[in-house]
């Protein structure tokens, strides 16, 4: 089976509807960077207190924003996970011992409002130690006392119940835990006296102080920024210099456009978001050196082409591949938006974007960089043929042109 | 097959032995396979649940300390040389950053004593750098090298307290660390794999866990002023005032004139655990060590009848009278349930921090988004791998097995070595090995489009796969030392998460010249030893 033979489109010729696509994505990213004020950084980066909740049946988003806005400092920001039944909260604050404190009131609060206040326990919230400690006691009145090691691995096996699938953090009744090794009827009634369920389960908690938050921020670019420099001197040195520039604004271009295109969906740049923006970095120059590797083969095999028509033939000729190079990993990334669940939307979504336009942007970006520099290089040496005298300056330049 | 590629083998097997071994070890059951996956192949945080806290010891706290303490020595060497002075205090260093300046003051000394006075400090307290303001007024500076002892030491004491009290809650393969460069940095970070109930530790961590049994010498007050009013406005010589905690429940009395030398320490404690009073309600009883048994035991006989205040943090917890002759053991009343007193007994074994903490950063996956994390990251490896594979049978014919052995061999390899390094998977490790499986495809691809170019334009088989490799190879080069050049500077000025891709892609990169090249090129040259005359490829 073959998908391409032979085929002689003419990517060069028709640059320019792509060129001018890129410079209007460009243009609304940087637009909606610039009128809201930068990238939305995520709690990472900001310094601030955010919760990921899960309920059972999702109340009413105003009421958990009033709710929460009365009790805890700061400005308290509530947004529903599309197509789930989670909500993040979060509130943002310049103090570390405030936010401490915030993280307390925030998991308070959502227990007064949407828990039970009898002085049980929420089974659905509770971690082993408290609930082994809870249920001893009653057992023992009841005079059905378990040993320690009995009662930690009944306990044990309720909570991995209680986590996996597929009730992932919330129960609704505790006769579903009777299926669980080593849980005697009696625990279930003490379970039943003693604990409750509450409709919510808290997921995940981030607390980042801002002093940390810019120290993460500042680091992540200067890392990426000097990696680029890296790779540009690597590229330079392997090639030739407008090369390495060539690759490395093609990449810079994708990274802005996927960039832009959060601000523009409104979503946050988080840490594991970064470390997608280096994934599709890295694709991008993947993809970009494939094709500069051929046309520098090409130019030692086909003297007599122009170099625009060398290009052409050089993104012809790996063209099977990158469509398949990028298919294959795009089903791959396309696999994780889909199936990685939602720790890894922000991240896989980045992916999904980068892999399209990392490959796009190295037919469409740095290829007709390569040729703007050739073309001129072109006029210049015209140019010196006009005038022979400063035609040795442009010698060393022009050697690239053949 | 030829002597050559016999040892090309021989180095494939011995790479997938290797690899094995990193992944499941040496097992003796089926059961020991998979214990010694999960011990291997380790995930991070992220993606099993867990804590992560980044904390910071408020040094400050120690120095300010320190200069009390030496205020009060200073106080008794200057009545005993007979120096009377006006005043002495300290300033108060608000952050971690001024500690260094800490400074005692001192006002009024007399101009005829400045000899032996300058003489005294000099011989007592060589840690202290001496600066006259005036004819009359001085200033005790801390030496920076003294500064610099003592923050290290500040710092190591309180990270060995946190971790003293991480064993004692039994939480499993966590670890403390310092965090930065050199060892006076004040930040330490702690991770807790599994913990279902982080704000609980995160509290047993913070507590100062200052305990102090001292003698009461007045009250109860119920206000300081009145406290103060009683002796004149002025506290007699080595005393303090202190508040009783107050509880929902339980008669308060006040502020108590207590001495200011406790008779016991936090130090002196020897055992602590959760147990129940007369009525049944929850305390903390604690044991003292040998010596200080013996030194409680004389005092409390000599001072029958009198009170003592049990302090906790600076509050006072219980302040009873003292009924008989009291060996060696002492309880803290008025927990409000087992889980408290036993959290209090825990910091109490574990001993107090020597200066307070601040959280600078929690993170925290639950224990439900956890597994979940990982059942819906298996699923979309699974789905990702099988339609990667499926394509390149499918396009590839034959060949396309070449290209999945050497993916799978290439994940294979990557997460062995991430064992022997015992490294752990994070998501930003995820991110790195996605790159990895899309430049590992990429290699695959290169190269059997060569080599069917090669084909088209007419070579025979050998000579087609043998350049179609070459060229593919030159390439392959190009575009793993740009990314692994990227990684370095990655990997050196990168944090955490940004590290951890870096360091798996690195992994997946070298690994993948080795399958997508060697291997690849080696199962090639084996179909080809197996026919005599080979026509055609199935590619």
């Amino acid at each position: 089976m073959q998908l391409f033979k032979d085929t002689k489109f003419d990517f060069l010729g028709k640059k320019w509807p792509f060129i001018i696509f890129s410079l209007v994505l460009l243009a609304a990213g940087i637009g909606s960077l610039v009128v809201k004020g930068g990238p939305r950084y995520g709690i990472d980066f900001r310094g601030g207190a955010l919760m990921y909740v899960k309920f059972m049946e999702l109340p009413a988003i105003d009421k958990i924003r009033s709710a929460l806005s009365a009790r805890v400092p700061g400005e308290i920001s509530v947004q529903r996970i599309v197509g789930t039944n989670e909500i993040m909260v979060g509130t943002e604050l310049k103090d570390e011992k405030a936010l401490d404190a915030a993280r307390r009131q925030m998991i308070e609060t959502l227990a007064l409002n949407f828990g039970e206040q009898s002085g049980r326990l929420d089974f659905n919230n509770a971690g082993q130690q408290a609930l082994i400690e809870r249920l001893r006691e009653p057992l023992l009145k009841q005079g059905a006392g378990a040993s320690d090691e009995e009662l930690q691995k009944a306990v044990a096996g309720m909570l991995a119940m209680r986590d996996g699938a597929p009730h992932s953090g919330l129960l609704t009744s505790f006769d579903q835990l009777s299926a669980v090794e080593g849980v005697t009827p009696a625990m279930i009634a003490a379970l039943k006296q003693e604990c409750y369920l509450a409709p919510f389960s808290i997921r995940s908690v981030e607390v980042v102080g801002p002093k940390i938050g810019a120290e993460l921020r500042e680091q992540a670019l200067m890392a990426t920024l000097l990696a680029l420099g890296g790779m540009l001197v690597y590229v330079a040195f392997r090639f030739e210099w407008i090369y390495g520039v060539a690759a490395v604004l093609a990449v810079f271009h994708d990274t802005l456009i996927t960039v832009g295109l959060f601000s523009l969906l409104d979503m946050e740049i988080s840490l594991t978001v970064v470390a997608a923006l280096l994934t599709l970095v890295g694709y991008s120059m993947n993809d970009t050196i494939v094709i500069f590797d051929r046309v520098r083969e090409n130019l030692k095999l086909m003297r007599k082409e122009s170099f625009p028509s060398l290009v052409n033939i050089s993104i012809n000729q790996t063209l099977s591949r990158t469509v398949l190079t990028s298919g294959l990993t795009f089903l791959t990334v396309l696999a994780l938006f889909l199936f990685g669940g939602q720790v890894l939307r922000g991240f896989s979504f980045a992916l999904v974007v980068g892999v399209v336009i990392g490959t796009y942007s190295t037919i469409f970006i740095a290829s007709p960089i390569l040729l703007f520099w050739q073309n001129l290089l072109e006029k210049r040496k015209r140019a010196a043929v006009l005038a022979p005298a400063t035609a040795d300056s442009r010698k060393s330049g022009a050697k690239s042109v053949r | 097959m030829s002597k050559n590629l016999k040892y090309k083998w021989l180095l494939i097997l011995a790479v997938v032995i290797a690899s094995l071994y990193g992944i499941i070890g040496l097992p003796k059951s089926l059961e020991q396979v998979g214990d010694n996956f999960r011990r291997n192949v380790r995930l991070g945080l992220d993606l099993r649940g867990g804590s992560h806290l980044v904390l910071q010891v408020q040094v400050q706290d120690a120095f300010k300390a320190e200069a009390d303490q030496v205020i009060e020595r200073l106080k008794e060497d200057l009545a005993r040389a007979g120096i009377i002075y006006e005043d002495i205090n300290r300033n108060d260093p608000a952050s971690l950053e001024e500690a260094d300046t800490i400074q005692v003051n001192l006002r009024g000394v007399p101009l005829d004593k400045t000899g032996p006075f300058r003489a005294l400090i000099t011989e007592r307290y060589p840690q202290w750098a001496l600066t006259a303001v005036s004819s009359s007024e001085y200033r005790l500076n801390i030496r920076p090298t003294e500064a610099l002892a003592l923050r290290r030491d500040t710092v190591e004491r309180a990270i060995r307290t946190i971790e003293n009290r991480i064993n004692g809650l039994g939480l499993a393969e966590s670890t403390v660390q310092q965090r930065g460069r050199s060892d006076a940095e004040s930040e330490a970070l702690v991770q807790m794999p599994g913990v279902d109930d982080p704000a609980r530790v995160k509290a047993i961590l913070q507590t100062a866990a200052l305990l102090e049994i001292a003698e009461v010498k007045d009250g109860p007050f119920a206000t300081m002023e009145q406290a103060l009013a009683k002796h004149g406005g002025v506290l007699p010589l080595n005393t303090r005032l202190v508040k009783q905690l107050q509880r929902a429940g339980e008669n308060f009395e006040g502020w108590f004139l207590l001495n200011r030398t406790p008779v016991i320490t936090g130090r002196d404690v020897r055992n602590a655990r959760p147990g129940r009073d007369e009525f049944g309600k929850w305390e903390t009883d604690f044991t003292l060590a040998q010596d200080a048994a013996r030194r409680f035991g004389r005092y409390t006989e000599a001072n029958i009848g009198n009170r003592l205040a049990v302090v906790l943090d600076g509050q006072i917890r219980t302040a009873p009278v003292i009924q008989s002759r009291i060996e060696d053991s002492g309880r803290i009343t008025g927990a409000s349930d087992e889980q408290e007193a036993a959290d209090l007994a825990l910091v109490l074994r574990a001993g107090s921090l020597p200066a307070s903490i601040t959280y600078l950063e929690e993170r925290t996956v639950g224990p439900s988004l956890g597994s979940d994390s990982i059942r819906q990251g298996f699923l979309a490896a699974i789905v990702g791998l099988i339609a990667v594979v499926a394509v390149m049978l499918l396009y590839y014919r034959k060949s396309g097995i070449n290209a999945t052995v050497a993916l799978v061999l290439n994940a294979f390899i990557l997460v062995a070595v991430l064992g022997y390094f015992e490294a752990v998977l994070t998501l930003p490790g995820i991110a790195g090995i996605i790159l990895t499986i899309g430049m590992a495809v990429d290699s695959n691809v290169l190269v059997f489009e060569r080599i069917r170019e090669e084909l088209r334009i007419g070579k025979a088989v050998p000579a087609a796969i043998d350049t179609g490799f070459g060229k593919a190879f030159l390439t392959t080069i190009d575009t793993h030392v740009t990314t692994i050049v990227a990684c370095a500077f990655l990997f050196m000025f990168g944090t955490g998460p940004v590290k951890g891709f870096a360091v798996t892609l690195v992994i997946g990169l070298t690994a993948n010249i080795f399958t997508a090249v060697f291997v690849s090129k080696s199962m090639f040259e084996y179909g080809l030893s197996r026919r005599r005359q080979v026509a055609s490829l199935s590619i």
